[in-house]
């Protein structure tokens, strides 16, 4: 249940500054609803974050971020009307519920519901993260990192430690009687470097998160863990090759490498496309698009997770949403409009990068399933291929399927032996081709650290990513030199 | 169908916030500081089966401020313009102030390098279209987008937006400049299938004067014929192989060469050009320059983000590389002077040469032609690069086939020094300008 204290928090927040009453806030939804108006809503939003960036072995910058605002929606069928506003006053309420109801002709006023809180979500607690450490104790945790790595390997040149915090707070109210608040702490920590040996410099990179405080990094001291991988992976890449070019075995280490199905499947399944036909898994419920020893899906409800929500950003309750079930289509992933439109149910998959922004279908915590496979076997059945265990961004054609995702460490496999590493490559498939082609699939489901960020219509949200230990048959790996 | 009521657009009045946070600054002891105030409003439309699908009204502001305490800094940034917020965000900075290192490459520009006097560019033409006539011109794109070809079964869609914007620029050292611009936009997003496979293509026009704009007609032909070309798409066989990066492909090239001579990757030690200022970098015939002053570019700027002087810089003469791209902070940190660049480059232009494309694919005869890129593999530390591509398999000089679903590899250095023709079709949607680029061989990865 969304508890009282979080409304109270909320309404504390967005509310109490402004002055503004329900029953004014009912006004502008009365003013915004009418008889061609299937749904409206009012969403207030306020983040104040923070950022403090070492940098040259001094703590080189520190800044303080605060944005709020309201943004205002009417839809009417699929026409939709969007207005917002940074000052959270009557008069610009009303202003942009204007603007916003403008898409159809006005017409008579009809009555809003009365609002109700759906059972949400206690996901994460409802705090503050920016003042769970002390100012001092934020720098001082950057300076040991930085002073730490550096003395652990000469060859470092160059280290970037930085530590950010959001807390933000959130209040929607849509004329189908949905109330939804709910407080979002969000931090993270993260470590990039560079090494340089015999004039050979390579980079690494490594960092973590999600929605709790700072005292996160300072447990297990893995603030300083993320900088020994860090540091792991720029020496890797000292050694790096040339990587090969061509199709070939492809395994997948656990976690992070789960932008895989990000892109090749999440995306595709995103209900906007498939409302209007142009995804390559449009119509396609019911149908076999990957191997049976694929389960795939995006649960917005994991304690903690960067990419989880109490309610998405239209009130719903996010679920735990089977995509795709032993290689069958189970499922797409919904807002309410695209829902309505389709005559499905929102899964709690509306979100929005903030309130000068409209909420569309997006993913949460997207990953595949544990299988049985242990991952030494899935290396050892490989006779020649890749191994690739870190991955930058990846990017997806949702029409044609196409997609890529870009290796930052990877290794040849020889007769079933991980051997020489090689260096950065994309990789390239088609989403429900690859998936046919997974044939084995490992039984150390990871999740990613709590770094994702997916980028949609030009709207950034926090995502997290996760999968086992994988086999894909074949994929084609982007590298420079030719296969004999 | 009403309109918005009209925002107040008084640059006097961020004029005046801006002294009022330098003001303030001062009261709480900052020995300097310095504020950026953007502001900007307008409309998008899209329309999709006949009807209008969405309207936005948009209206974002930001005030950033950075204080100094010496060498000192400390930042904050603020949507809400009122007097108590301003002065908290200004609270905010300076208490963070107190807690960040002494820097000895902080602090504002130098007097002598701010643009006190500034040019008046031409860079603001209101469009004067309404929201219903927007509408109606998406909805004409669509229209006849849809109807040029059968097998172009739906428009994902067809957009039209607005936006006027101030951009202003004030320090303690006595320097304050503002600058309107105007970006007006229209695309139209198709899907085309035939048998099983579908595939999706677009086309836009920009520009910051409306009347350049591209009509609709031409944008929804455009859209259209880019669609269905892409229908029956092979993959390639894994091989070497000569490579057109197309003008839009191609800005995409030249950006990794921004990236990597810019003062922030330079004094990171982040770049694979690093120390190399007065060595090959391209082939001698190439040069690039920059043109911050160009009348209605989208690009052009009167001063920088330290509020220096935008100047014609010139970073590569004969393939020799001439200039880094650097703002007071790179500069001071590599012993340099400022090239008037914190922010970027602004219109950074490659000079073309005298084929057109088809010139360009006869004179590549057999190889590989650009023009989608996908993912962001490319290192600029080191210079590899790898990325997915769709395009077109030339031979004979001419276009034979679609492909997609592979990728072409290299190192930068070498890409670039490989290049050998820049065509004359100069893309001039975005900051940098640029022909198609003959590339003299990459690796594909394909089948």
């Amino acid at each position: 249940m969304m508890t009282t204290e979080v409304l109270d928090i909320v309404r504390h927040d967005l509310l109490d500054p402004t002055g503004l009453t329900d029953n004014q806030l009912q006004k502008v939804l009365h003013q915004l609803a009418g008889p061609q108006i299937d749904y409206a809503d009012l969403y207030f939003q306020s983040t104040y974050s923070e950022s403090w960036v070492m940098e040259d072995s001094i703590i080189k910058s520190g800044s303080f971020d605060i944005d709020r605002g309201v943004g205002v929606r009417a839809t009417s069928g699929e026409k939709t009307g969007f207005a917002y506003a940074d000052d959270i006053v009557m008069p610009a309420l009303l202003q942009a519920a204007e603007a916003a109801r403008s898409i159809v002709k006005q017409g008579q006023d009809k009555s809003v519901q009365a609002w109700h809180q759906l059972p949400g979500h206690k996901l994460y607690l409802p705090i503050d993260p920016l003042h769970s450490l002390s100012e001092d104790d934020k720098v001082s945790l950057l300076q040991r990192v930085d002073a730490y790595i550096r003395q652990k390997d000469t060859r470092v040149v160059q280290v970037t430690v930085s530590l950010a915090g959001e807390y933000e707070t959130i209040l929607v109210m849509a004329s189908d009687g949905h109330l939804g608040a709910d407080v979002r702490p969000l931090v993270r920590f993260n470590v990039s470097l560079i090494v340089e040996q015999n004039g050979r410099r390579e980079t690494g990179y490594a960092g973590g998160g999600g929605r709790f405080n700072y005292q996160y990094f300072l447990q297990d001291n893995l603030a300083f863990e993320y900088a020994d991988e860090a540091l792991r992976q720029a020496l890797v890449n000292l050694d790096a090759t040339e990587a090969p070019a061509g199709p070939m075995p492809v395994v997948l280490g656990p976690g992070w490498p789960g932008v895989l199905l990000h892109e090749a499947v999440g995306h595709g399944l995103e209900g906007d496309f498939n409302r209007k036909g142009i995804s390559v898994y449009s119509g396609r419920k019911g149908e076999k698009v990957a191997s049976s020893l694929c389960t795939i899906v995006d649960n917005g409800t994991l304690p903690d997770r960067r990419g989880s929500l109490n309610i998405d950003d239209e009130g719903t309750p996010t679920q735990n949403n089977v995509l795709i079930e032993n290689g069958i289509l189970k499922n797409y992933m919904m807002d309410k409009r695209n829902a309505r439109l389709m005559g499905e149910k929102s899964t709690g998959n509306g979100r929005r990068e903030s309130y000068a922004h409209l909420p569309i279908p997006r993913m949460t915590n997207t990953y595949m399933l544990a299988g049985q496979s242990d991952p030494q076997e899935i290396i050892a059945s490989v006779k020649k291929g890749l191994y690739a265990v870190n991955f930058g961004g990846g990017q997806v054609d949702i029409t044609s399927g196409k997609f890529v995702f870009s290796a930052s460490e990877a290794y040849l496999i020889e007769n079933g032996k991980i051997g020489a590493p090689v260096k950065g490559a994309t990789l390239i498939g088609n989403g429900p081709d690859v998936l046919t082609k997974v044939s084995m699939v490992g039984n150390d489901l990871k999740l990613d650290s709590g770094v994702g960020i997916c980028g949609k219509d030009g709207q950034s949200v926090p995502v997290g990513v996760g999968q086992p230990t994988l086999l894909v048959d074949e994929l084609t790996v982007g590298g420079t030199r030719s296969q004999s | 169908m009403s309109e918005i009521k009209k925002i107040e657009f008084n640059p006097a009045t961020f004029e005046a916030m801006a002294e009022e946070v330098l003001r303030e600054a001062k009261r709480k002891g900052a020995s300097e500081a310095e504020v950026g105030i953007a502001f900007n409003k307008g409309f998008s439309v899209s329309a999709r089966e006949g009807e209008v699908e969405t309207v936005e009204y948009n209206q974002d502001k930001i005030v950033e401020i950075k204080v100094y305490f010496g060498k000192k800094s400390g930042s904050a940034s603020i949507s809400d313009l009122r007097d108590e917020a301003i002065k908290a965000a200004v609270e905010a900075a300076c208490h963070i102030a107190k807690f960040t290192s002494e820097d000895p490459a902080a602090g504002l520009a130098d007097k002598s390098e701010l643009a006190y006097q500034f040019p008046h560019l031409d860079l603001s033409f209101p469009w004067s279209v309404t929201v219903e006539q927007a509408i109606e011109l998406a909805i004409q794109c669509e229209r006849e987008a849809l109807a040029i070809d059968q097998r172009i079964i739906s428009a994902e869609e067809a957009s039209i937006s607005t936006i006027e914007a101030w951009n202003l620029y004030a320090n303690s050292n006595g320097f304050s400049g503002a600058f309107p611009y105007t970006r007006h936009d229209m695309s139209c997003v198709l899907v085309a299938k035939e048998d099983d496979e579908m595939q999706r293509d677009f086309s836009y026009t920009v520009a910051s004067d409306p009347s350049l704009l591209k009509s609709v007609s031409l944008i929804a032909k455009e859209a259209a014929e880019r669609t269905v070309r892409r229908l029956g798409a092979r993959r390639l066989p894994t091989m070497k192989t000569p490579v057109i990066y197309m003008a839009e492909e191609a800005r995409g090239l030249m950006g990794h060469f921004t990236a990597a001579i810019s003062g922030g990757s330079l004094y990171r030690k982040a770049s694979f050009l690093l120390e190399h200022l007065d060595k090959q970098i391209f082939p001698a015939f190439m040069h690039i320059q920059e043109q911050p002053y160009l009348s209605r570019a989208l690009g052009s700027a009167p001063f920088d983000n330290d509020g220096v002087a935008t100047r014609d810089n010139v970073f590569i003469e004969d393939g020799i590389l001439k200039n880094y791209l650097l703002g007071v902070y790179s500069a001071r940190k590599l012993g340099m002077k400022t090239t008037g660049n914190a922010g970027g480059a602004h219109n950074l232009i490659i000079r073309p040469g005298n084929k057109n494309l088809s010139e360009l694919l006869k004179t590549m005869q057999k190889g590989l032609l650009i023009t989608e890129m996908m993912g962001n593999g490319v290192n600029i530390v080191t210079g590899d690069y790898s990325r997915g591509v769709g395009g077109f398999w030339v031979e004979n000089g001419e276009i034979q086939y679609p492909v997609h679903e592979i990728t072409v590899a290299g190192k930068l250095q070498e890409m670039y020094k490989n290049i050998v023709e820049i065509g004359n079709d100069v893309d001039i949607r975005g900051n940098i300008r640029t022909g198609s680029i003959l590339i003299e061989e990459m690796m594909v990865a394909g089948e």
